[in-house]
């Protein structure tokens, strides 16, 4: 079968690491550091890219034009120097914080979001993890991020970083079960929770959108809600907790929540991609570059969303999920249901 | 049990939110407001007192740092009481100006309030539109007397210059452009669900409630009460014009969100009639060049964009005023804050606070 270009450079890598050491559990072990390796560039890359992004998306959005100074008219070195500023600032820790749960919170947002990215497939066969309970570990690990959070917001002595704590805490919670329970569509439609079987069952049917179109918009609302970017951006509601949870974060503490929020951005919008639009799957281009013209669509509509919407409020976020997107995400799981009887019967 | 208390939270002086430098001190149970008490004082600079200390003529570019969105307002307001005061009679074309600028500085004001109650909403989108049509009036400005901000321009007696055909043309040309960016606006936040249901049914505040707490403005007209100086007093010349007075139904956020929203069409259209029908003839009157007003006082109002704008005068017959008191309506109608904030919300007390409009130089003054 021809491979994908991923699949070919991996192939190059272990060809010669194995003319290097020879020992086969030695390379295994070293083709997965490189793995990891290339998944880390990914996530750094990314947030270069789409700091740089969102600044010209947004500027696009509000008739301004953006960075344009640094690196050219089109301000392409922004990003690096808003890292050197951000690398040069003064690491500023409040009084009365309590410094363990403090230091720990921003790295352990880090693992969850870094972590997950084991289960995306990028290609085909490029996926670090395929294992059977890929859909469930990765929603099961994602859920882990509203500790750090939580954290962060009781451990910065500040009230606004407690505010902002507590609301993630319930933001995330009432958002998971509605995105688990639109996500059990698709898993009933593929009968297996493998990433690498949901996006081969897109190839031998049709794409999820058409087919869950229901667990498709339940799920775009959920995840902009899991990655708290407007319009429930409560957790970092600047008009009315300054910043939540990263209120009292400066200079590289504060990157590493920036870094997280992006690296979420990008996951959400790879298991998008992974779960309805059908993966690496497309005509004529390579998969990889299928893979990433789908995850970059996502991107612009999650930013689009983000500069578009006004916030909810806190009342209205909770009931909007308990009350409109669980209800319904069990009427669509009913649906898939019956409608996967139908076709078995009829077929 | 655990026992449950309520912590006050301080919103400001430093704060992304507060339009300037105010201190909210709410009262918080979880996320239900208690109470809300606003602490102003911060940006205090004493011109009450400054404006006895000078003379008539001297005192008026202090009254454009009072509501610095709209110092064209202030001017007027203080321009007219003086003249009250020593009986100047202002040429029919230098009132024609005047409120022409009024009602081009009631416009600017009013985006300004659209675009800050956005971003407090969190659509940070919507300012940016607003500030952008808020530019061509501030170029206008910048053609009739060269600021962009703390004009000076209205003087005791007339204007400063006489508008010239290059002006006429450009307000015509934005008076075109209205309803194309309000449609815009309508299209990125008043035809948003959320943006709607932030405003609907929040913080509502009745007439008698609003009276009790004398707040005058859009505020009063949102919960039904066509009061408007404008008809009411029909200073200047406004019953030259025809225009309506919008009025609200329930007194909500929204009512006072969609009463501004319409002014601006008003302000518009006064602006029109005003440029249609501008005399010829002087644009100052003639004033001596020291001015004593003979000894007496006088209290005179204009309907500035956020309410009812006073200015008390004594004169002991000297060159200085001897008292001054200034009836800022943005103070009188923070008034309301508490009222509109209790039982709420963290997220309505920043719409409540946004809806009312308040300016921190004239609440401090």
């Amino acid at each position: 079968m021809h491979n994908g270009i991923l699949l070919t450079a991996a192939g190059w890598i272990r060809d010669i690491l194995t003319f290097l050491f020879g020992n086969e559990l030695l390379v295994n072990i070293l083709m997965t550091l490189v793995g990891i390796g290339a998944i880390i560039s990914v996530i750094l890359t990314s947030a270069i890219v789409f700091t740089y992004a969102e600044r010209k998306v947004c500027a696009f959005m509000q008739v301004r034009i953006g960075p344009n100074r640094v690196g050219g008219r089109f301000g392409l070195l922004q990003p690096v120097a808003d890292m050197l500023k951000l690398m040069s600032k003064e690491d500023i820790i409040p009084n009365g914080c309590d410094r363990v749960v403090w230091s720990l919170s921003p790295m352990l947002l880090f693992v969850p979001s870094a972590l997950i990215y084991s289960f995306f497939p990028f290609d085909d066969g490029a996926i670090l993890a395929d294992v059977n309970v890929g859909l469930f570990l990765l929603l099961a690990i994602s859920s882990q991020a509203v500790l750090p959070f939580l954290m962060g917001g009781y451990a910065s002595n500040s009230k606004y970083a407690m505010i902002g704590g507590m609301r993630t805490v319930a933001q995330m919670l009432s958002y998971e079960a509605p995105m688990a329970f639109s996500l059990i569509g698709v898993v009933m439609l593929t009968g297996s929770m493998k990433m690498s079987a949901i996006v081969e069952a897109q190839a031998t049917h049709t794409w999820f959108v058409l087919l869950q179109p229901i667990a498709f918009v339940i799920y775009l609302i959920t995840a902009t809600a899991e990655t708290n970017r407007t319009p429930f951006d409560l957790v970092e509601d600047e008009s009315e907790i300054v910043a939540g949870p990263f209120t009292e974060y400066s200079g590289m503490r504060w990157a590493l929540f920036f870094l997280a929020e992006y690296a979420n951005l990008l996951s959400i919008s790879i298991l998008t991609t992974t779960l309805f639009l059908g993966g690496w799957h497309g005509p004529v281009l390579p998969g990889a570059v299928w893979f990433w013209l789908k995850v970059l669509v996502m991107i612009f509509v999650f930013m689009w969303f983000r500069w578009t919407f006004p916030r909810t409020r806190i009342d209205q976020m909770l009931s909007f999920s308990w009350k409109v997107l669980l209800p319904l995400a069990l009427v669509n799981m009913l649906l898939t249901g019956v409608g996967i009887y139908l076709y078995q019967s009829l077929c | 049990m655990p026992k449950t208390e309520t912590f006050i939270l301080n919103m400001g002086p430093q704060h992304p939110s507060t339009h300037g430098v105010l201190q909210v001190q709410l009262e918080l149970d979880g996320e239900n407001i208690v109470h809300a008490k606003p602490i102003m004082g911060y940006l205090h600079r004493g011109i009450e007192k400054l404006l006895e200390s000078r003379t008539y003529v001297q005192g008026v570019p202090y009254t454009d740092r009072l509501d610095y969105v709209s110092s064209m307002n202030n001017n007027f307001g203080f321009c007219r009481v003086v003249e009250e005061l020593a009986g100047i009679e202002v040429p029919r074309r230098a009132e024609y100006i005047r409120v022409i600028m009024a009602e081009f500085n009631r416009i600017a004001s009013h985006l300004i309030f659209i675009g800050t109650l956005a971003i407090d909403l969190g659509a940070s989108t919507g300012m940016l539109y607003t500030f952008r049509d808020r530019e061509d009036i501030l170029d206008l400005f910048n053609l009739v007397c060269g600021a962009r901000m703390t004009f000076h321009y209205i003087r005791i007696g007339g204007v400063a210059a006489d508008v010239q055909p290059e002006f006429v043309a450009q307000a015509y040309a934005f008076l075109d452009k209205v309803p194309h960016f309000m449609e815009e606006y309508n299209q990125i936040l008043s035809g948003n669900e959320i943006f709607t249901r932030r405003l609907k049914g929040v913080s509502q505040l009745s007439v008698e409630e609003s009276l009790a707490y004398n707040m005058t403005g859009p505020n009063i007209r949102a919960a039904g009460l066509p009061y408007d100086l404008r008809k009411v007093d029909g200073y200047s010349v406004y019953p030259e014009f025809s225009f309506a007075v919008p009025v609200g139904k329930k007194g909500d956020n929204w009512d006072r969100y969609q009463v501004r929203f319409r002014e601006i069409f008003e302000s518009a259209k006064i602006i029109r009639q005003a440029l249609d029908g501008l005399p010829e003839g002087e644009f100052m009157a003639k004033i001596p060049k020291v001015l004593r007003p003979p000894k007496g006082e006088v209290y005179s109002r204009t309907e500035s964009t956020r309410g009812e704008l006073g200015f008390y005068i004594v004169s002991d017959g000297s060159t200085k005023p001897y008292r001054v008191h200034i009836r800022r309506p943005s103070f009188v109608n923070m008034q309301g804050l508490d009222a509109m904030c209790r039982g709420m919300l963290i997220g309505d007390s920043v719409a409540a606070f946004s809806s009312i409009d308040p300016l921190m130089g004239e609440v401090d003054c």
